[in-house]
């Protein structure tokens, strides 16, 4: 690892000031930046440490019956918190899925939304082609070892998925980012806070420069009895999705009144599945209903030489979730 | 870090011969600029440095540590994780280094009442904090921890390698479950787990990799005291 310098924030006018010096990141859990910065893969001169700003840290109850996350809340401690399991257990659940206890006691919500892709040839510095690593450089990828990567939205600058848990429950419950910055605050909606890929892999995220998470707001909750997060993946624990699924139902009697589902380990971004989500409305959850509605959320997938596995598991992984979440499994 | 110093067996030939650990003591308590409060290992090389310092050293930080109780004050560089302020500054050895990655737990230390990957962590970032290494399980010299028994009678290790992470991961996963914390297995986050199952204690130990395979003895080990019956 390179030579940093290092400087605690003590409140949020300092960190943005300190970040705005060149070679300057922000470090909160560290659990994905010291890791790519051990190989390389990321190198800052400054670390700007905002982990002791209380004004980031706690969860809150919003005037219209939603909740706020501050952007420095453990993944352990936002999971477990009394108000998130009783009225956003999606969101629990998630959590839960990523990582191990260790980690998840160190990593943020912030930071979480921060998270790199694990595509190898990112990781691995050894290989010269990564235009989200190096740009204009190629996509080893595509050529690669593709197993674990998109098969929705991917550009053939980069192919590599998003491996937040965390941000999948996230889209699905329509939250909504808080940063500010040097222009000031602003709230982005979860959809647009990640990015595709486009011809600009290296930008994973709407965030400007200097500009800092403040906080994850989420909606009134309106899914805490049918909701669902199924991760799909090599073992049973501590491994990225190959797919997963966020799925939460309302519903009238055995009737669909809304529903949200996202996926994981398919795309760049957490992949919101609309068509699915209005596919079901006014239905009863028979299997036949949601096989058809599935197959809408793989409509237009372009997947690799080794990973069209996906495409079918997808699809398999939405009609459990949304059985389990619906009680009919 | 060669292999060889991160070997199981390297502790015991230290004391006589050099090593990247020794040498790594010696320079930065050379860069000290205040002695430790007890007598640890950068208080006794800063009266009689063994080695020239490094030229042009990278600044050096102090950071205040409450290890096992005991008051530090390490100077470390901005980059120095808590694992190698551990080893290499405080000589504490009894944490391991396995990936170095955040993916194997040999490294697991308890800060602040939470256990995490030390690796994956700034000694800077941790000043004035305390921390629990798995030579402060003990509640003394001569007794063991309910943990640190259970491992021995349930034979829950063969090398020994990950062992220091497993009891350390083991002591706040029990902490954890008494609070009533839920796990990826737990069937429905909204109520407590009715019981520490096997599935829960393995999911819950998950992060902590064991390479010779004793993951069955070290689950009993675990439920034998998260049960009472160590």
């Amino acid at each position: 690892m390179d030579a940093i310098s290092y400087q605690r924030a003590a409140d949020i006018g300092a960190a943005l000031s300190a970040a705005s010096q060149p070679g300057a990141m922000f470090i909160g859990g560290g659990t994905n930046l010291l890791d790519l910065m051990k190989g390389g893969v990321m190198r800052p001169m400054k670390l700007v440490d905002i982990t002791h700003i209380d004004a980031l840290n706690g969860i809150t109850a919003l005037p219209d019956g939603g909740l706020r996350l501050g952007a420095l809340v453990r993944n352990s401690d936002a999971a477990n918190h009394a108000w998130v399991r009783e009225r956003y257990p999606l969101l629990s659940q998630a959590l839960l899925a990523g990582a191990s206890a260790q980690l998840r006691n160190m990593a943020t919500v912030g930071g979480n939304l921060m998270q790199r892709t694990r595509c190898a040839y990112f990781y691995d510095t050894g290989f010269p082609q990564c235009n989200k690593r190096a740009p204009g450089s190629g996509c080893a990828a595509i050529d690669g070892n593709n197993r674990m990567h998109a098969i929705l939205g991917a550009s053939r600058q980069c192919i590599a998925t998003n491996p937040s848990d965390m941000s999948v429950a996230l889209a699905a419950l329509d939250a909504v980012v808080r940063v500010t910055g040097p222009n000031g605050e602003r709230a982005i909606p979860f959809a647009e806070f990640h990015r595709l890929p486009g011809d600009r892999p290296d930008l994973d995220t709407t965030l400007q420069a200097g500009e800092l998470i403040t906080s994850v707001d989420l909606p009134p909750p309106l899914f805490a009895d049918h909701s669902k997060y199924l991760k799909v993946r090599d073992r049973a624990s501590y491994a990225f999705a190959l797919v997963s699924v966020a799925a939460a139902l309302q519903m009238d009697g055995g009737t669909v009144k809304s529903a949200r589902i996202a996926l994981g380990g398919v795309a760049h971004k957490p992949w919101r599945a609309q068509a699915t989500e209005q596919a079901l409305v006014g239905k009863s959850l028979d299997k036949a209903t949601l096989q058809t509605a599935a197959a809408l959320a793989v409509q237009g997938a372009t997947p690799q030489r080794d990973n069209a596995f996906k495409v079918s598991l997808a699809q398999r992984a939405i009609v459990r979730a949304l059985q389990q979440a619906g009680g009919v499994a | 870090m060669s292999p060889a110093d991160t070997h199981p067996h390297d502790v015991s030939d230290a004391a006589q011969k050099p090593s990247r650990r020794r040498f790594l003591q010696s320079a930065a308590a050379a860069a000290a600029v205040s002695a430790a409060p007890l007598a640890h290992a950068q208080q006794q090389s800063a009266a009689t440095p063994a080695v020239a310092p490094p030229p042009a050293a990278v600044p050096m930080m102090p950071v205040k540590l409450t290890i096992n109780g005991h008051p530090y004050e390490l100077q470390v560089e901005a980059r120095t994780t808590l694992l190698d302020a551990l080893r290499e500054y405080a000589n504490l050895t009894g944490t391991k280094k396995g990936c170095d990655r955040g993916q194997c737990g040999a490294c697991t230390v308890i800060v602040s009442g939470r256990r995490i990957n030390s690796c994956l962590t700034l000694a800077v970032m941790h000043d004035g904090e305390s921390v629990t290494t798995v030579e402060g399980l003990a509640p003394d010299g001569d007794t063991l921890a309910p943990i640190q028994r259970a491992f021995i009678e349930k034979d829950a290790f063969q090398c020994g390698y990950c062992t220091p992470g497993q009891l350390c991961s083991a002591t706040a996963l029990i902490d954890e479950y008494r609070k009533g914390d839920a796990s990826a297995v737990t069937a429905d986050v909204r109520f407590r787990p009715a019981q520490l199952s096997d599935d829960e204690i393995r999911e819950r130990m998950s992060g902590n990799i064991c390479r010779c395979g004793a993951y069955p003895n070290i689950v009993a080990a675990v439920k034998a005291v998260a049960t009472g019956n160590a």
